[in-house]
């Protein structure tokens, strides 16, 4: 057999069995809307750990960390950086958002803001934000996966041909297993994530330079100054590092998928807890680091960064390892894309359609449209993916700009009197159209300093000061859940 | 919704100034230990120390929540 079969073959079979135990968790419980979206709020710590653990293990953490090793440097810090930060962020504000979620039955992100402002135009806003922020992630994960077939394939299947596969297994996936579907195949990524790590991490600096310590030694007499900010760039430095730390931590759990994965949750102890230990898992993203490291003077010549790791495992290793990689990488990519996904799909048919367009839609109807969305959105995620070649950091970062303007109603919603409706819908629009200006006229990093980044200053500013100017409001979170009853 | 105990924050802000606001004073190749350059090891070493921090936030908030739970047995 050809090492492009073997190769390939393996993959295949991993995904099969991550499919199928999606498929086999789904099939124990009657999917209605709550079932579907928030698993019927019935996760213990291990389920929740899973979901929300899962989501920093993606093809991101497994492709995208090594290749900024790879060709930015020092700047992939910030990666290490942010990780235990963002949990310490989510051990203040999630057992609360959890509270909120149980009393009010909330489902999703913009359920949260709809009850807390009592305004349906700010919760669809708050939809929109999230489902185009989960294009450019979405969009990440295919990518990943397309690069996994075209190295596994020894260059022989196109990387298009295996966006499109990637594409119809992710929306088969949602579109049976629901969000306790996804949690349960987490595990097995997870696993499989674990050993690939601690296994190339430390294996492949021994086989190149006999250790961890001679392969830094060798990069610090080669190329000093690849190993500390800016590195191979000239404008991410310090600046840069603390601006972009503080806009992902406290963007982390702004993702739509990664708010409402704490409303799975049993109770609120169990996220204070998970929040406590969860930067321990962080651990395999200094592995990754180091296969980037390594690669850089092993292959010091590939045209994408991304592929450092593929490509030094390809060199390493025989096919059937590629194939345990290839497997766990292309899981990577699937489960989080099948999260995201459902996500964006459930927030556009209940948040955006259903309360602005057609209000005598029923639950079995958004559920329908859900679905359908779920193969447009992926689409949308494919064609992204086909025509534009940013690098997987790059994508990444530029979803986390438009998330991280919902931090401000999130933590002022809960823990401020004073903040009001418009206050939060004047910042958010403000963030947004910030972020969108400093960034697509190119201007990320702006005077180093993360465009996100800037664009949360600005609108923590606006939301703090239309918020005095308009008369104080009632928190939606004081009201009886009967009188404000979620969409 | 109740502010978290200042203790708490407290121990979250440590982590923060440790690895964000700190950057330029760890940001370097030398003292390397374990064969790590500086700046890796410092932010690998946070990665194990920050649970340590969370947990002892963890025990603050934990004693505010059961110290409210008898003032409301009082009330009653």
């Amino acid at each position: 057999m050809s090492p492009t079969v073997v190769a390939l073959s393996i993959i295949t079979g991993i995904v099969a069995v991550g499919s199928l135990a999606a498929f086999y968790a789904k099939s124990r419980h009657k999917m209605d809307l709550e079932q579907w979206t928030v698993g019927g709020r019935g996760f213990g710590m291990v389920l929740v750990w899973l979901l929300m653990a899962g989501e920093i293990y993606t093809t991101f953490t497994f492709l995208g960390a090594s290749g900024w090793a790879y060709s930015r440097g020092g700047p992939v810090l910030y990666i290490l950086g942010y990780q235990p930060l963002m949990y310490v962020v989510s051990f203040f504000v999630l057992p609360h958002v959890w509270e909120a979620g149980r009393k009010y039955r909330l489902q999703s992100q913009a359920d949260f803001f709809e009850v807390r402002y009592g305004s349906k135009y700010l919760a669809a806003c708050v939809a929109l934000i999230g489902v185009v922020c989960l294009l450019p992630y979405a969009q990440l994960q295919l990518k990943g996966l397309g690069l996994i077939v075209q190295v596994a394939s020894y260059g022989a299947i196109r990387p298009t041909t295996a966006m499109i596969v990637a594409f119809v297994l992710v929306a088969s996936f949602v579109f049976v297993s629901g969000v306790r579907g996804v949690a349960w195949a987490s595990v097995i990524k997870d696993l499989l994530l674990l050993f690939a790590a601690l296994f190339i991490g430390i294996a492949i600096p021994h086989i190149y330079f006999g250790g961890i310590g001679p392969m830094f030694a060798a990069i610090a007499r080669a190329k000093p100054e690849h190993l500390v900010m800016p590195g191979a760039t000239k404008d991410l430095g310090h600046a840069w590092y603390i601006s972009s730390v503080l806009m992902t931590a406290f963007g982390f759990f702004m993702w739509p998928q990664n708010f409402a994965a704490s409303f799975t949750a049993r109770s609120g102890k169990i996220l204070r807890r998970n929040a406590v230990f969860m930067p321990l898992y962080s651990i395999t993203m200094p592995l990754m680091v180091l296969v980037g490291f390594s690669a850089l003077l092993v292959l010091p010549k590939l045209s994408n960064g991304d592929l450092s790791l593929l490509a030094i495992v390809r060199q390493t290793f025989p096919a059937w390892f590629l194939g345990i990689i290839g497997g766990a990488g292309a899981l990577t990519a699937m489960v989080p894309a099948a999260i995201q996904i459902l996500t964006a799909a459930t927030l556009f048919a209940k948040n955006l359609c259903r309360p602005i367009l057609a209000p005598s839609m029923t639950d079995p109807e958004v559920a329908k449209l859900a679905k359908l969305m779920v193969l447009v959105l992926t689409s949308a995620a494919l064609y992204l993916a086909i025509q534009t070649s940013v690098s997987l950091v790059s994508l990444l970062l530029l979803g986390y700009a438009g998330v991280a303007q919902l931090f401000p109603g999130v933590a002022l919603g809960l823990f401020s009197r004073r903040v009001t409706t418009s206050g939060v819908f004047a910042g958010m629009v403000t963030g947004i159209v910030v972020a969108a200006l400093l960034m697509l006229t190119g201007h990320d990093p702006y005077r180093g300093l993360s465009a996100g980044f800037i664009a949360l200053c600005f609108n923590f500013a606006v939301t703090g000061l239309v918020s005095v100017l308009t008369p104080v409001q009632v928190s939606g979170f004081e009201k009886p859940a009967t009188a404000v009853a979620a969409s | 919704m109740k502010r978290p105990s200042l203790g708490a924050i407290l121990l979250g802000l440590i982590p923060f100034i440790a690895v964000c606001f700190s950057v330029s004073l760890w940001d370097r190749i030398s003292p390397t230990v374990f064969g790590l350059p500086f700046n890796f090891f410092w932010l690998v070493a946070w990665i194990v120390l920050t649970p340590l921090c969370m947990w002892g936030a963890y025990r603050f908030e934990l004693r505010r929540e059961s110290g409210t739970e008898n003032q409301k047995g009082g009330e009653r």
